[in-house]
């Protein structure tokens, strides 16, 4: 028995506790990462539908329900942000997009135009998702990231065919202080959104999150309640939902898009 | 099933279940507070809570002491937190892998598991200075006074707070029709501290010999 106290021994003992834990936790997480993806994406997918109104908030979807309300009604299609035109179908699997991955891949990114919502690249194609009722588009939800406080956030953002009208939003992927930044996943902030318009009269991007209480709907279309404690956070919302409905991101899309051009 | 079955000695089975009531660490030892009052707002965001600090605690306090004989003095104590840390990222990890939403909800409190007073206590105060197998019983027990009040306090909030034990709707809410007007200081962290308060005078109360003497 070598003697406890020695730094031969202290160094020695000190290593083998290292990689005797290091090894424990990399087992552990190599082996449950592929679980740990489809959990992730199965969330993504939950959240497009909590934008569009296809699930309700808390409600507990098995991954056969999310995959059976996708098929039933919802269109995944990809958008070339350089034209705003549809990626024709077939050629890729939009569903199995992941737009993360894409705007991190050099050859299928390019670096983002200068802008106030700290986004550093932007994928070449971009998400959209259809929701169809009896054959007719009655939603079109989109992705939008930026970064925030603490990291970035991701949501979807479900607007009416008109491009413009705001039909339901969620961010499921942000890490905003707990309880004051953190309340933009609150069903109950996120429902306020419902009605309010994207663009103004010159189809500028002009949604903005205010100091205060903004109006109803209906006569304070581009403005929305601030979350009290969070205007960092209230910034960064304004600042990504402009970047993604301008021609930087969507806004090309929505522009064909309320000109009928897509189909 | 009466605790002999267990094939535990009484000493043992002090050691199990003494933590669990008349040592509560919560209760008694007032350690753990702080995540006690983050996830209690809910009973299964308590009892995922109630579980992970009990398995923590419990693996913890075995593989402290079964390194207790080797372990150099002066680097004892990191040498126990890269073990709590590393039994900590596992649990997360499965979670994320299990119960992914549930995991987002739990979020930074999870890995605050590293911090909690009594897993840290625990392998300190006793595993360095006792057998593995006694080490992982004194882990559980304490893991399940823990989860005992974390339970009980998340009974009371959930149902006063949102009328729900489970999720399930026990008081129908005004808002939906019923008659139950919900007390939203529940969901705010200070019920939290007021409910602990009023368990540690109740169990105080119960047991008078836990009071101090002033």
């Amino acid at each position: 028995m070598p003697r406890l106290d020695s730094t031969r021994y202290t160094v020695i003992f000190a290593t083998v506790v290292c990689v005797v834990c290091a090894l424990l936790v990399s087992v552990a997480a190599v082996s449950l990462q592929p679980r740990q993806a489809a959990n992730a994406r199965l969330y993504m997918e939950k959240n497009v539908l909590l934008a569009a109104g296809l699930a309700q908030p808390g409600a507990d979807l098995s991954e056969q329900e999310v995959k059976a309300i996708f098929e039933k009604r919802i269109r995944a299609r990809l958008v070339d942000f350089e034209t705003g035109e549809l990626v024709p179908e077939g050629k890729v699997d939009a569903r199995g997009y992941d737009q993360r991955k894409a705007r991190n891949d050099p050859g299928a990114s390019r670096v983002a135009p200068p802008n106030n919502a700290g986004i550093g690249r932007i994928p070449n194609q971009g998400i959209v998702y259809f929701i169809m009722k009896d054959d007719t588009v009655d939603q079109i939800v989109i992705a939008v990231e930026g970064l925030g406080m603490w990291g970035t956030i991701y949501g979807f953002l479900s607007l009416a065919p008109d491009g413009n009208t705001v039909r339901g939003l969620t961010y499921y992927d942000q890490k905003e202080t707990p309880g004051l930044g953190g309340e933009i996943g609150n069903p109950n902030w996120l429902a306020l959104w419902r009605g309010r318009k994207g663009f103004d009269d010159q189809w500028n991007a002009r949604i903005t999150v205010i100091k205060g209480e903004a109006g109803a709907p209906e006569v304070d279309p581009l403005r929305v309640d601030g979350l009290s404690g969070a205007t960092v956070t209230s910034n960064a919302v304004t600042r990504l939902m402009q970047f993604w409905l301008s021609d930087n991101g969507y806004g090309k899309f929505l522009k064909r898009l309320r000109e009928g051009a897509i189909t | 099933m009466s605790a002999t079955t267990l094939g535990l000695s009484k000493q043992d089975r002090a050691v199990l279940f003494d933590p669990v009531i008349l040592n509560n660490p919560i209760g008694v030892q007032v350690l753990g507070i702080c995540s006690a009052l983050a996830v209690t707002t809910r009973l299964d965001k308590a009892l995922v809570m109630g579980i992970g600090v009990t398995l923590v605690t419990a693996l913890a306090n075995f593989a402290v002491s079964l390194v207790r004989s080797y372990t150099p003095g002066s680097i004892r104590i990191i040498v126990q937190l890269s073990i709590i840390a590393s039994l900590v990222i596992v649990f997360d990890q499965i979670l994320k892998a299990t119960l992914y939403e549930l995991s987002l909800e739990l979020s930074v409190f999870v890995g605050l598991i590293i911090t909690n007073c009594i897993v840290m206590g625990r392998a300190e105060g006793f595993a360095m200075q006792n057998p593995p197998l006694r080490s992982l019983l004194d882990g559980i027990g304490n893991g399940l006074g823990y989860s005992l009040v974390l339970l009980l306090v998340a009974l009371s909030r959930e149902l006063l707070g949102a009328g729900k034990v489970f999720g399930f709707v026990v008081l129908p809410l005004t808002k939906d029709g019923g008659w139950y007007v919900p007390n939203g200081l529940m969901l705010l962290a200070p019920s939290a501290l007021f409910i602990i308060g009023l368990l540690i005078w109740a169990l105080r109360a119960w047991k008078p010999q836990l009071q101090e003497k002033d």
